[in-house]
């Protein structure tokens, strides 16, 4: 039974996110990483880069498979958390500690559109 | 000596190398020993049984080896006036494979099976572009599809749109349908597919395909079992390539060499040469193996060639079905797919691979396709004599029993090989990808 | 047994099998098959010959290409081969190996990869090598395209017009069909500079198809300021002795290990390499393999960074390639071991020498000049002659010599390897002294 979060947003494609001083924080649900076993290379944008809600932003690794990653929110990515460069156990140890990209929203309704907890349960099975 | 015919002493100016070279400092007897050892941790088809799926691992005539050495001192841009005899062996090679699958001509420049593919892809979109027809941006691919077509697709420029297929393991015409249209370059197909199981509408895929003006790429990876029997071109292939490292007997050398002529049906053979794709003209050495090997096996064996290797897939699967989960049980061709243990508990189709090298056997193809999630993809080949497969079908009911008796034995396997279970993982996380001489 | 030597079955074994499968003929095997696909009569093939007649079939051709003595490279050059590298490859433990998927079986053709990985990064000074392309020219098409996917967004290669002729024209290939825009030019460093907005990389050689050993000095910084990626093509055999790609700065190494002491073969099975800087590691195209433990702690070699590749990765791969060139990788391996890094240099200065003193007795004949006074040459170089290009080549045929390839500036290249003896230099000037031409 993975774990899920109240007071986060998720998606369908299992990311979460978290919005604080107007960036949403972006990382994947426990369920995509108990889903992809031991995450051997998280591949993810650079600062700068234009992500745009529903689209591919970058991806987990495994030894055996890779998952793409999907942006929740349009934006611009305005930090990436380089910890996970060279540790991307870190997703597997604690997928809601471990965030991915921090995006500058362009367009903060597009928030509505994602799932609560409770809705995401529904997903997550 | 280098460093002296310099003008310049200036180390960023100079054209020499500054840096030390490190190469193994050894002699020629440690070098030998090294290798020989090397090669003694490892399996061929000449230790044992390979029954790995879509690998087509037959045995490699011994006679076919013995033929490079004559043709090595051949410098690939020789006039063609001195190399009458290479030329041959080309014209050769050209016809037998054209009659052989039913194309009008081959290009022998891919130089292994997605080559080939890629190579295809061009000629299939030179085909188009050559009409005007520049709208026709994508290319079909069905889900039970080799790993290699879709990357084929993107490498040529094309998206890629994918076809189901229907519980039966076959594609869906009609999920095809609605796909096809003016911007459909064509489909890629692999008939028998990786199920193992003959596409049997193909003739009706084929005449909609052609219908929206697209055209049908065959996939010759699991050409061995028609080998004999059927033709693609007979099929309404357009273009095709064949693996002359799985049908025609060269050898896989570990990975490579190997060679992947295209063929292609009368309306393309006046573009058929237009892609280079290899720099010189393919791999000649592979290409005079395969060519031995079709002088060897003549007309009369050749027709056996398919139907022996569809028997001993077939004999295998219904000797096994109780032991194992067989999702689809019609007969197969060349290949089949069990879905794990029948009563495999926490026991994986892993660990049924890994368990398998113990009793001296090659694994079969694991985790594809990906329709099933415990897939083990058998593919024996028609130079296994009944004894091995009986041997082999003796160790997997072993196996089998091992699993529900004690599993354990099974998810610490291998135990009798040079190494356990490595820590992939880790290898992926902090990638060493060579020595250190630190 | 059957009557055929491959196909072990004996009446009675192939009726048991259908027996067991629940059908009554091998015909029925194909009853999903649509009749009109079961190809009817006999295929028009030879009928089967004996191990022997094989023997001669091939004899008989061979006999008909002419043996010469090579003064030729442009990409395949004869090097000699020692006799402990086809009697290791040969070793069917390695030959007939698959792909090393089941590390644990396959040990040894793992460890040879990494012992080629290693060497191509001494060569090329590079960080990550992959375990071979299939060729020099396709590894810098997929340079080529390693560049736009590093870049991202980006979509023009610069090519230098003096990258051998092969090579360019699979370049040519594969800009055309993948939509990349391939620009070839004679002066890099002024296309570049020009500064061509979306430009994602250069890929210059290091000796040229005149066989001149370039400079690239400042071109990398160039490069990387224009936001590109710097590839080099390389002869890794001259590797050994001129700049390497790390020291020109470059981000890619790309080449043929054919000059590793491949044989000639007309043209194949070769082996190309491709290293990078660690940076771009995920970006490489192929198999890879690593280092690694198992349980008991004893060293183990997986193939790794799968998901980079087809099978996994499916259209989203770096490349669409699988089988490679393994064996070939061995072959190098085996050979840069019996070298080692003295052989090298050696094998360098005998051809150094010799090419050099080709050159100049070339050039006293007067049938020549030098379009390239003054350049550094190591094996190969190019001259203008002084008459018919073509008759000369003739010249050279008649009397059992390859040599003097033309090129489409009207100059003949002439490669002198370490096989090519003093006795032999002196015949080819002899007859180029003494032909009408």
């Amino acid at each position: 039974m993975s774990r899920i979060i109240e007071g986060l947003l998720y998606s369908e494609s299992h990311e979460w996110v978290k919005v604080e001083d107007g960036l949403a924080i972006i990382g994947v649900s426990d369920f995509a990483q108990s889903e992809m076993g031991d995450i051997t290379y998280v591949d993810l944008p650079a600062e700068g880069d234009e992500v745009t809600a529903g689209e591919e932003f970058g991806a987990l690794e495994s030894v055996k498979a890779s998952s793409e990653l999907y942006s929740p929110v349009s934006g611009t990515v305005e930090a990436v958390n380089e910890e996970l460069e060279s540790a991307p156990e870190k997703v597997n140890e604690d997928a809601y500690a471990a965030w991915l990209i921090k995006v500058r929203m362009s367009d903060a309704s597009e928030l509505d559109a994602l799932l609560d907890a409770a809705a995401y349960e529904q997903v997550a099975k | 000596m280098f460093d002296s015919c310099d003008s310049t002493k200036d180390v960023q100016q100079s054209l020499w190398r500054s840096t030390p070279l490190n190469l193994p400092e050894v002699s020629e007897p440690d070098v030998v020993r090294h290798y020989t050892n090397l090669s003694q941790m490892n399996f061929g088809v000449d230790t044992g049984f390979y029954p790995l799926g879509s690998c087509t691992m037959k045995y490699n005539p011994k006679i076919n080896e013995e033929i490079v050495p004559q043709f090595n001192g051949i410098h690939p841009l020789q006039p063609a006036q001195t190399v009458q005899g290479v030329q041959a062996v080309y014209d050769f090679m050209d016809k037998a494979l054209a009659e052989i699958t039913g194309m009008k001509r081959f290009t022998f420049l891919p130089c292994a099976g997605a080559h080939g593919e890629l190579t295809g892809l061009m000629l299939m979109k030179e085909y188009h572009l050559r009409r005007g027809d520049t709208a026709r941006t994508k290319v079909i691919v069905p889900d039970s599809a080799h790993g290699t077509n879709p990357a084929s697709a993107a490498v040529c420029g094309f998206d890629i749109v994918v076809v189901k297929s229907r519980p039966d393991g076959l594609v869906d015409v009609e999920d095809l349908k609605p796909l096809l249209g003016p911007d459909i370059a064509g489909i890629m197909m692999t008939n028998p597919n990786t199920l193992g199981l003959f596409e049997r509408d193909i003739k009706e895929i084929a005449s909609l395909v052609h219908g929206c003006g697209g055209l049908l790429y065959y996939d010759g990876a699991n050409m061995n079992p028609l080998l004999g029997v059927v033709r693609p071109g007979d099929m309404g292939f357009d273009i095709m390539h064949l693996n002359l490292h799985k049908t025609f007997s060269t050898p896989h050398g570990g990975g490579g060499p190997g060679s992947g002529p295209v063929g292609v049906a009368e309306r393309l053979v006046p573009i058929v040469d237009v892609p280079k794709t290899s720099g010189f003209h393919g791999n000649f050495g592979v290409i005079l193996r395969a060519c031995a090997y079709i002088l060897t096996i003549g007309r009369e064996n050749l027709k056996m060639a398919g139907p022996l290797a569809t028997l001993a897939a077939n004999y295998i699967k219904e000797s096994l079905k109780d032991s194992y989960k067989l999702p689809i049980p019609t007969v197969c061709k060349h290949e089949f797919v069990f879905d794990g243990l029948a009563d495999g508990g926490d026991v994986t189709t892993l660990d049924v691979a890994k368990r398998l090298l113990d009793y001296g056997f090659h694994a079969p193809t694991i985790y594809f396709p990906l329709l099933f999630h415990q897939a083990l993809m058998i593919e024996p080949t028609e130079t296994e004599s009944k004894e091995t497969l009986d041997a082999f079908i003796d160790v997997m009911h072993l196996i089998a029993r091992e699993a529900s008796e004690n599993p354990e034995l099974l998810h610490t396997a291998p135990h009798n090989t040079p190494i356990g279970r490595p820590d992939e993982t880790a290898a992926a996380r902090q990638p060493i990808l060579k020595y250190s001489f630190d | 047994m059957s009557t055929f030597a491959y196909f072990p079955h004996t009446e009675e074994d192939i009726k048991v099998m259908l027996e067991r499968v629940g059908l009554s003929s091998l015909g029925e095997l194909y009853s999903d098959v649509p009749p009109e696909f079961i190809h009817k009569g006999d295929y028009d093939l030879p009928s089967a010959m004996t191990e022997e007649e094989v023997r001669r079939w091939f004899e008989n051709l061979a006999a008909k290409d002419t043996r010469l003595v090579v003064f030729a490279g442009a990409g395949a050059y004869d090097h000699y081969t020692p006799s402990v590298i086809p009697y290791i490859t040969s070793r069917s433990e390695f030959i007939t190996a698959y792909t090393p998927y089941q590390c644990e079986i396959s040990q040894g053709t793992l460890r040879y990869i990494f012992e080629w990985q290693t060497m191509i990064c001494s060569l090329t000074g590079l960080d990550v090598a992959n375990a071979s392309m299939y060729d020099g020219p396709t590894a810098a098409a997929e340079a080529m395209r390693m560049c736009v996917a590093c870049t991202r967004k980006r979509n023009t290669v610069v090519a230098s017009a003096r990258l051998l002729p092969a090579v360019l024209s699979v370049l040519e290939t594969y800009s055309r069909y993948s939509g990349i825009n391939l620009v070839v030019t004679d002066d890099v460093q002024e296309a570049v500079a020009e500064g061509t907005l979306d430009l994602a990389g250069v890929i210059v050689p290091s000796i040229n198809r005149f066989g001149i050993v370039e400079s690239h000095l400042g071109l990398a910084d160039l490069v990387h300021q224009m936001g590109g990626l710097l590839v080099e093509y390389c002869d890794p055999s001259a590797l050994a002795v001129v700049k390497t790609p790390a020291e020109w700065g470059a981000d890619i190494a790309v080449g043929d290990g054919q000059s590793l002491g491949i044989p000639l073969c007309y043209g194949g099975p070769y082996v190309g390499f491709m290293a990078c800087r660690e940076q771009w590691m995920r970006k490489l195209p192929g198999r890879i393999v690593g280092q690694t433990a198992d349980a008991a702690g004893r060293r183990a070699f997986v193939l790794t960074l799968q998901a980079r590749e087809q099978h996994i990765r499916r259209e989203k791969a770096t490349s669409n390639i699988c089988s490679n060139e393994s064996l070939m990788a061995l072959w190098c391996t085996v050979y840069l071991s019996i070298m080692g890094p003295e052989g090298m240099r050696k094998l360098n200065a005998i051809c150094y020498e010799r090419s050099h003193y080709l050159k100049e007795q070339l050039l006293a004949t007067g049938k020549f000049e030098d379009p390239f006074e003054g350049r550094t040459f190591l094996k190969e170089f190019a001259l203008k002659p002084l008459c018919n290009a073509e008759k000369l080549q003739q010249a050279l045929l008649d009397a059992g010599f390859f040599g003097a390839l033309p090129t489409p500036e009207g100059y003949v290249t002439f490669c002198v390897t370490e096989r090519r003896t003093p006795e032999e230099i002196d015949a080819l000037v002899k007859v180029i002294k003494e032909a009408a031409l």
